[in-house]
């Protein structure tokens, strides 16, 4: 366990900076959603976005947005009253999560995802045939289509760096430390800490997404006001995971994620019993072909 | 650094969250810590976001919300008694006949509205008789001003065989009066509980906007983090510099410092955030028009500036440590002209151009749009993105000639194109050259703490990119050149003929690189530190300057940086990384004066010299070793053997004049000033008036606004009227993190581009409803100058305030973006005016008014 590494990201701390975003865009030499001035101006011009919704012009991960941070504008219990009673505005760097239970893995067909020496998930650009699967399979929306290219893209937990023994580039950029590098048991136990160390200060929002440490805690702003919140585990825990102060709703992450591909055993069943019918078994088998070994083994173990 | 041991800290006038991001981890720290983190602000930021106050304000009141803690820490007697009594001038007794502005409607004692200044001869201390002078063959003329004066009498001759202790100790002052009980009517403390009187809670809310139960807390948060045991600081930065009332904006934060016994001790004072990455170091060597390096005054035609021998009689304090100012001023001169500067020609003071007037930023576009200017060079400025923007690029299409130097093709450079101008008409020739980033040269910075750093290059500019460096050394051997043919009618030939400019390429320096002909940054940075003239030796310390020419120093305040330890010379301003020495770290990098991090350290010892607190100890005195000590490794601020009980002394010069408790040795009475008798010429203890423009009339006086505000009546600068209906919204200039100042260091890569894309205007809901604008729409922001167009972004952190019973609606506006680059966006600074603060003439960006309309500008 101690090989395996990943990032904590304490929300409590981010100042919204976007340092995380340019650095991973710099270190990763990744196109900005603008190209270049001297490629066509008139096109840059038209593809400035502003997006109005708070201070995110990037609006969401994509194939060259790996890391993307989110605004949550919570002045008052609600957006529409003049309230403006406990306001507070939320920010997350948000990212892959290397999952330890990863869907987007689980379902490549060609094994261009793969588990790296350090526990996190990355993509041998030159296997993957671009199907798109694991887009689809992600729970967190994470992986995203190139159009360019023709295949996917998404945080690699800067696996360049980590073989040569330095960390991620957007936690070296991180002002504040609200991003952490290191080992997920050291990152595990600097969360806990740091869970305590704010719930003693009178911040009893905070909890853990990512891994159950057992925090539990009640949220003092914002629409969810009073609402208890604990400490979320999802897909076998998050090597990149959250300390957050509201629901996971409010960051748009799943409550209670889950690897789409737990349907597949229902679905896969509904799907052997139409092929009967249609007589066209074989579809179901060339479907299991393209799974991994894993996933078909799991497919097949459930029916 | 020091924010992290801060109990409480209040951010005002600063977004420090976003426009410091990288210092913020400090402030982070200390929050992780315990501390209480307090945002007074008009917006609520990503600063707001991290305090656990958020406490709004209307822009340009904040002289009555701290003038409002200043009534209030008095009022219930929480000031820091002790502190206060010895280290203040509360207790000194001020000219009976200064009239405040409660008696006065608004004005100071003193005030002439013909010439629209202030005469402070009832500001002054009550002293003492002086002690006798002996009297001076040639002096004529009389002591201009009484109490702990400025010398002024002229004396003529040059500074050949002139013994400087001796002039200046002639010059000596009485000793201030005190009365130690603080119940004297004329006693500072007294004036001050008179003049904030009425700046209570109520008032503040009226005033401000700020709920009152807010402010209340901020105060008992303030009071509950002071004292002994803790410590509060305040941070700012141009949020509360930019207004009419700038420096006593600042000066009301010293008051409640010096109240709380926050100055001068771990965790407290007032931390100036000054711009990225050297403005602090820009303001040292110096690139305002009025200070020479080293904050040495500019000589100036209307003051007894003749000769140098009353510059420098003119400019030193015989009673503080402004005493050594002869040794500086001399070294100075000796350091720009060499050789040629002898005793014998005055060190060629003749020959340095005096000057006529305030020749700031904005006074001087106001002549260059009269054409009284043929040409400019601007490096590191962007006019045409700047206040009253218009106005500026209508002034720069008057110029003969215009030189940029740049990374981009900025919007100054191509002001001809903004699409109000019609170039056709524009004769002004424009040459742009290119320049070389920070990266890409030699030299330092000196960062906000005022810690020199040097950097090596790191890589070759681009294409004919050059440094300024090499432009400037360039532009001077060449006018030396010309000058040495002795041009007919040339002005100051002298001058220009004599410059040292002793920077030639070092060829080790240079090998790497591909342009060979670089000046020597190590050589310019020598030349600040200061050297012995005989041996070339660096300088350790400015003890070792001396005013008889054997010393050469650019910047007394840097001498130290460079170091001969063992022979060796060992820069101090280069970085060692990893090296981990503590908190202070007095040896990463190196702070002016002398390494001393902290400023007015003595005050972190009580007055006996013991610290207030084992929790906040600092600087001490060590009775045993008859020493002060500072366990944390920074430089003591006080003169080191000094004992704490050496009693004043009525003919001591320099600091020796103050008594053992007196921490502020740049100050003539070595204390803290809570009343300031001279240095600003708008009051002697801070007021509120209103912005320029404001929606509403000042609550508190008659006098609405500050009564010498430098104004401009020019064409294509009128002013939205004071108080009226046509421009009812308050609004505020300012920053992003995605984004740097006019945006030509940003702007233009694409990868921040794409995080702040366009001009936006930040309006409330409240507002947006009543303009029916919605998220995202065009609004047109405009005033009497121009008008500005941006998308809207509606938002509840901008929030409606009650005025004195009335809404008042305030917005935001960044100002990075321009015509040119890759983000482009209509210029924010078309709407704002030249209108300044008197003492340093600081425009008022941060607060003014408008109107907000829905729409585009142009079709």
């Amino acid at each position: 366990m101690s090989d395996l590494r990943g990032m904590f990201v304490d929300t409590s701390i981010c100042t919204g900076c976007k340092a995380c975003q340019v650095a991973c865009k710099q270190w990763n030499e990744m196109a900005p959603g603008v190209p270049l001035p001297m490629e066509d101006e008139a096109a840059v011009r038209e593809h400035r976005a502003f997006t109005g919704n708070s201070y995110d012009n990037t609006g969401h991960l994509s194939a060259t947005n790996w890391r993307h941070v989110k605004f949550i504008e919570q002045i008052g219990p609600d957006q529409t009253t003049a309230d403006r009673s406990d306001p507070r505005w939320l920010m997350m760097s948000d990212s892959c999560k290397h999952c330890v239970q990863a869907g987007c893995l689980e379902v490549c067909p060609t094994g261009a995802l793969y588990r790296t020496q350090f526990g996190s998930v990355d993509i041998h650009q030159d296997v993957c045939i671009g199907c798109r699967y694991c887009v689809g399979a992600c729970p967190f929306g994470v992986i995203a289509f190139n159009q360019r290219t023709g295949r996917v893209n998404k945080c690699i937990l800067c696996q360049d760096r980590l073989e040569v023994g330095m960390g991620t580039a957007c936690a070296k950029a991180c002002p504040t430390s609200s991003l952490t590098f290191g080992t997920v048991s050291d990152l595990q136990a600097m969360a806990n800490d740091r869970v305590k160390a704010l719930h003693a200060r009178g911040q009893t929002d905070a909890y853990i997404y990512g891994w159950d440490l057992g925090n539990t805690g009640t949220i003092t702003a914002g629409p969810n006001k009073g609402s208890a919140v604990k400490d979320v585990e999802v897909v076998g825990g998050l090597n990149v995971f959250y300390l957050l102060l509201d629901k996971p709703e409010v960051y748009g992450l799943p409550a209670h994620a889950a690897l789409p591909q737990r349907n597949f055993v229902p679905s896969a069943g509904v799907a052997l019993i139409t092929a009967a019918v249609l007589g066209v078994t074989g579809l179901a088998a060339f479907r299991r072909n393209r799974m991994d070994e894993n996933a078909a083994a799991t497919v097949e173990g459930g029916a | 650094m020091d924010l992290q041991n801060s109990d409480a800290i209040v951010f005002m006038g600063s977004n420090m969250a976003e426009c410091h991001p990288v210092g913020f981890k400090w402030p982070m720290k200390a929050k992780a810590k315990g501390a209480t983190l307090i945002h007074v602000d008009p917006r609520f930021t990503r600063t707001s976001a991290m305090c656990d106050q958020y406490v709004p304000i209307r822009s340009g009141t904040d002289i009555a919300f701290l003038g409002g803690l200043v009534n209030y820490i008095l009022t219930n007697k929480k000031h820091f008694e002790e502190y206060v009594l010895s280290f203040s001038n509360a207790a000194t007794l001020i000219n009976a006949g200064f009239k405040d502005t409660e008696e006065n409607d608004g004005f100071f004692s003193g005030y002439n509205a013909q010439t629209r200044a202030y005469d402070r001869a009832t500001w002054q201390y009550q002293t003492s008789k002086a002690p006798e002078r002996v009297p001076e063959p040639s002096s004529t003329g009389e002591t201009k001003e009484g109490g702990v004066g400025t010398p002024t009498q002229p004396v003529a001759g040059s500074v050949k065989g002139v013994n400087f202790a001796a002039l200046v100790a002639n010059r000596l002052p009485g000793v201030p009066l005190q009365d130690k009980t603080l119940n004297d009517p004329n006693t500072v403390f007294q004036i001050l509980k008179r003049h904030y009187a009425r700046y209570t809670p109520e008032m503040v809310e009226k005033i401000c906007g700020t709920p009152k139960e807010l402010f209340i807390k901020v105060a008992d948060t303030l009071i509950a983090n002071s004292g002994r045991d803790k410590t509060s600081a305040f941070v700012y930065a141009v949020g509360w510099t930019q207004h009419t009332t700038g420096v006593q904006l600042i000066r009301t934060a010293g008051l409640v410092q010096l109240l709380l016994g926050n100055i001068g001790r771990p965790g407290g004072g007032i931390m100036a955030l000054r711009g990225h990455a050297s403005i602090q170091g820009s303001t040292d060597i110096a690139s305002l028009y009025n200070i020479h390096p080293g904050y040495l005054n500019v000589p100036d035609a209307a003051k007894t500036h003749d000769t140098l021998l009353n510059y420098i009689l003119t400019e030193t304090q015989p009673t503080s440590f402004w005493s050594n100012t002869p040794a500086y001023v001399v070294s100075q001169l000796k350091a720009w002209f060499g050789d040629n500067a002898t005793a014998d020609n005055d060190y060629l003071y003749d020959t340095l151009p005096k000057i006529t007037g305030d020749h700031s930023h904005l006074p001087v576009m106001v002549e260059m749009s009269q054409g009284k200017i043929e040409g400019m060079i601007l490096t590191g400025q962007n006019p045409a993105t700047s206040l009253n923007a218009g106005f500026q690029r209508n002034a720069m299409a008057k110029l003969k000639w215009l030189v940029v130097l740049d990374f981009f093709e900025t919007e100054s450079s191509v002001f001809w194109k903004h699409a109000d101008a019609d170039p056709t008409d524009i004769k002004t020739e424009v040459f742009f050259l290119p320049a070389a980033h920070i990266a890409e040269k030699d030299g330092s910075m000196t960062q906000t703490q005022r810690t020199i750093q040097f950097h090596k290059k790191a890589a070759d500019p681009p294409g004919d990119a050059r440094s300024d460096l090499f432009f400037w050394y360039d532009l001077g051997l060449r006018l030396k050149k010309l000058y040495a043919a002795g041009r007919p009618g040339a002005k100051n030939l002298d001058g220009i003929k004599n410059m040292t400019l002793d920077y030639a390429p070092d060829p080790a320096d240079v090998a790497d690189w591909i342009h060979k002909d670089e000046p020597s940054a190590l050589k310019i940075f020598k030349e600040i530190n200061g050297y012995d003239y005989k041996t070339k030796n660096p300088l350790n310390s400015f003890a070792n300057l001396a005013s008889d020419g054997s010393t050469a120093c650019g910047a007394w305040i840097y001498t130290g940086m460079l170091q001969l330890v063992n022979g060796q010379v060992v820069n101090r301003g280069e970085m060692l990384p990893g090296k981990n020495d503590g908190w202070v770290s007095p040896n990463w990098g190196w702070a002016w004066p002398a390494n001393r991090h902290q400023l007015y350290n003595r005050a972190s010892a009580d007055p006996a010299g013991d610290p207030w607190s084992a929790k906040k100890k600092y600087t001490y005195w060590d009775a045993a070793a008859k020493t002060w000590k500072n366990d944390a490794g920074d430089g003591i601020d006080f003169t080191l053997t000094k004992a704490p009980a050496t009693p004043a002394n009525a003919t001591g010069v320099g600091v020796a004049f103050h008594d053992g408790a007196s921490p502020f040795l740049l100050k003539k009475d070595g204390k803290g000033w809570l009343f300031a008798y001279e240095g600003l010429s708008d009051g002697p203890i801070p007021t509120h008036y209103e912005p320029w423009e404001s929606p509403v009339k000042n609550l508190l006086y008659k006098q609405d606004r500050n009564p010498i505000t430098k104004i401009y009546d020019v064409p294509g600068n009128k002013y939205n009227e004071f108080a009226g209906t046509q421009f009812p919204t308050v609004i505020t200039t300012y920053r992003l993190t995605e984004h740097h100042l006019s945006g030509t260091m940003t702007r233009w890569l694409p990868w921040l581009a794409e995080l702040m894309p366009e001009l936006f205007v930040e309006i409330s809901p409240e507002l947006a409803k009543e303009k029916d604008i919605a998220n995202g729409e065009y609004l047109r922001v405009i005033t009497e100058r121009g008008t500005t167009e941006a998308r809207a972004l509606v938002t509840k952190r901008l929030r409606p305030l009650t005025v004195n019973g009335a809404i008042v609606h305030q917005v935001g506006m960044p100002w990075h973006w321009g015509y040119q680059g890759i983000a482009t966006g209509d210029v924010a600074n078309n709407v704002t005016s030249f209108v300044a603060d008197p003492n340093v003439s600081i425009h008022e960006g941060k607060a003014f008014t408008c109107r907000i309309e829905k729409g585009r500008a142009r079709a």
